[in-house]
């Protein structure tokens, strides 16, 4: 059969991922150094992993409310009023999702119509521009640069804004590049956004990570903003939980609601032992949130300076966990390298032209792996530059 | 004990083979700093040592521990110290602990064979004065010290290759 006459013509036109073939080299690869997954090295915590085998000890293996246990969203608004100062309803402004990526769909399809456009700060994670597309809009990218730390200046947004603008996707702190917005940052975008009557959905599932005494603000946390936000968070990255599919929303109630409804209709409820877990994590795992950020925070400290010293420019990454430095000197291109670094050194990285055209000429570096392995890329990496005649 | 002590010392602790470089690296600072934190925290006898963990299991060598009570009448003036000191100076002995509840001392102490430490115990341990009784309780298998695991331990291997 001729599929293509039967299958959506929006699904087939999205873009399958450019690397997919280097990712297959990976896969048939024997003994490899993967420095490429965006997930925590660490386990879970055992007491959270715990929770999630005691409920289904007891039983709990039935759905849950659509938006997820009651005391799981008054624990996630605990939460996010304790360390983000965010105030938000647990029984109408919040919404449990299987991870932050159903959250991001959601979102985008409550609030697009077709033919509204959609602004999306690039590099950035991969997902946004297509479910922009599925939800009838039109995705706008706006490029980044190392110049400017990737963050999204006031200049780049209003430039990218039209009249059809509709919805900002804030993607920090940023996978891939480790860009942050700091609150003096956002507050040059608030009136922006206000005065061209734009909706954000902020993607903020590294938000606990952060370094160099930097906290993270929320966009939601400037006045008026919190009105015209989603917040997106979850699980995942913060308690190391990527395997548990543990996100959720907070927003408006009308906004929320609408989600809800979707949510309903495509997932029912997020997986029950996941919630569970996430009820023991929200109680007792800040202090596990502290350890794994301490050692991140090392590791990108010892990342970065080798980086550098092996003879590439680098900025420095404030936020989630990744270095994402620049390979131009190299006189390749971010895909070639990285198809290079792997045949020649089994080391992989991720090409930054998989994050959007400005990901071009750098390559992601994820520090969440461990040090010998980011040792030994590392000395890899020096002989693969001298090689090169970097 | 500055906060860069403090760093050191968990990294070390982690792993003391970390070469001054790499330690440099992740604590923010030149190797110099470090070189001169961890002299210090030598000379000041708050790092005693650097060893490896060894699994001799796996070895072809043949290894018993075993984890002693130790019940003593605490001596005048000394207490529990001159006991302790006249135990822990057996190079068999490993460790001395004095311990809260119902026991006064833990020894532990590894040999060759059981029957070299039951006769440790019974010709060396027990005769000492102020020893008044002791219970020997023989490692059978090793799950985790030092936060190493001594068993294997299942990684999930089927994984996503880029997120």
């Amino acid at each position: 059969m001729e599929y293509e006459r039967y299958l959506s013509a929006k699904v087939q036109s999205l873009q399958p991922s450019g690397i997919r073939r280097f990712f297959d080299i990976l896969n048939e690869m024997k003994g490899a150094i993967s420095l490429s997954v965006g997930e925590p090295d660490f386990q879970t915590p055992w007491h959270i992993r715990d929770a999630g085998i005691y409920s289904l000890e007891k039983g709990f293996t039935k759905y849950t409310p659509n938006a997820g246990l009651s005391d799981l969203r008054d624990e996630i608004s605990a939460y996010l009023e304790r360390r983000f100062d965010l105030q938000y309803d647990p029984k109408s402004e919040l919404l449990v999702t299987v991870g932050g990526s159903e959250a991001i769909d959601l979102a985008v399809r409550s609030l697009i119509n077709p033919g509204d456009e959609v602004l999306i700060p690039e590099p950035s994670f991969v997902c946004y521009g297509p479910i922009a597309v599925m939800a009838g809009g039109t995705p706008v990218m706006i490029p980044l640069t190392a110049e400017n730390e990737f963050r999204l200046s006031p200049a780049q947004l209003e430039a990218a804004i039209t009249p059809r603008s509709k919805l900002l996707v804030l993607p920090f702190p940023c996978n891939p590049t480790g860009g942050i917005m700091e609150r003096a940052d956002l507050e040059l975008l608030a009136p922006i956004i206000e005065k061209h009557d734009l909706m954000v959905v902020s993607d903020e599932i590294y938000a606990e990570l952060t370094y160099g005494g930097v906290h993270h603000t929320s966009i939601a946390n400037l006045p008026g903003m919190a009105a015209r936000t989603v917040v997106v968070n979850g699980m995942s990255k913060c308690y190391s939980m990527t395997g548990w599919r543990m996100g959720y929303a907070a927003a408006p109630a009308p906004i929320i609601k609408q989600m809800t409804k979707l949510h309903q209709y495509c997932i029912m409820s997020a997986p029950t032992t996941s919630q569970y877990a996430a009820i023991e994590a929200l109680r007792r795992g800040d202090d596990d949130i502290e350890a794994m950020k301490e050692e991140y925070d090392s590791r990108r400290r010892y990342l970065v300076s080798a980086l550098r010293e092996q003879g590439l420019d680098c900025f420095d990454p404030k936020g989630a966990f990744y270095a994402f430095p620049s390979i131009r000197k190299t006189g390749l291109s971010s895909e070639q390298f990285c198809e290079r670094f792997l045949l020649e050194h089994k080391i992989a990285c991720v090409p930054g032209s998989a994050f959007g055209p400005s990901g071009e000429g750098f390559i992601r570096v994820c520090y969440a792996a461990s040090m010998q392995n980011m040792e030994v890329a590392m000395d890899r990496l020096g002989q693969f530059l001298r090689e090169l005649g970097v | 004990m500055t906060h860069l002590e403090d760093r050191i010392l968990q990294l070390l602790e982690q792993d003391c083979s970390m070469p001054h470089a790499v330690l440099a690296a992740r604590c923010g600072v030149d190797e110099a700093d470090i070189d001169a934190a961890v002299k210090k925290l030598e000379d000041e006898g708050i790092i005693l040592g650097y060893q490896a963990l060894v699994d001799w299991e796996k070895t072809h060598k043949e290894t018993v521990t075993a984890l002693i009570e130790v019940n003593v009448t605490p001596q005048r003036d000394k207490g529990f110290d001159r006991i302790a000191e006249r135990i822990y100076q057996f190079d068999e002995v490993e460790s001395v602990y004095l311990m809260s509840g119902s026991f006064d001392l833990t020894v532990i102490i590894s040999g060759r064979t059981l029957k070299e430490v039951a006769t440790f115990v019974s010709e060396r341990l027990s005769i000492i004065e102020g020893v008044t009784g002791t219970a020997t309780h023989f490692i059978l298998k090793k799950y985790k010290e030092k936060h190493a695991l001594f068993v294997k331990h299942e990684e999930q291997t089927d994984r996503i290759a880029f997120v």
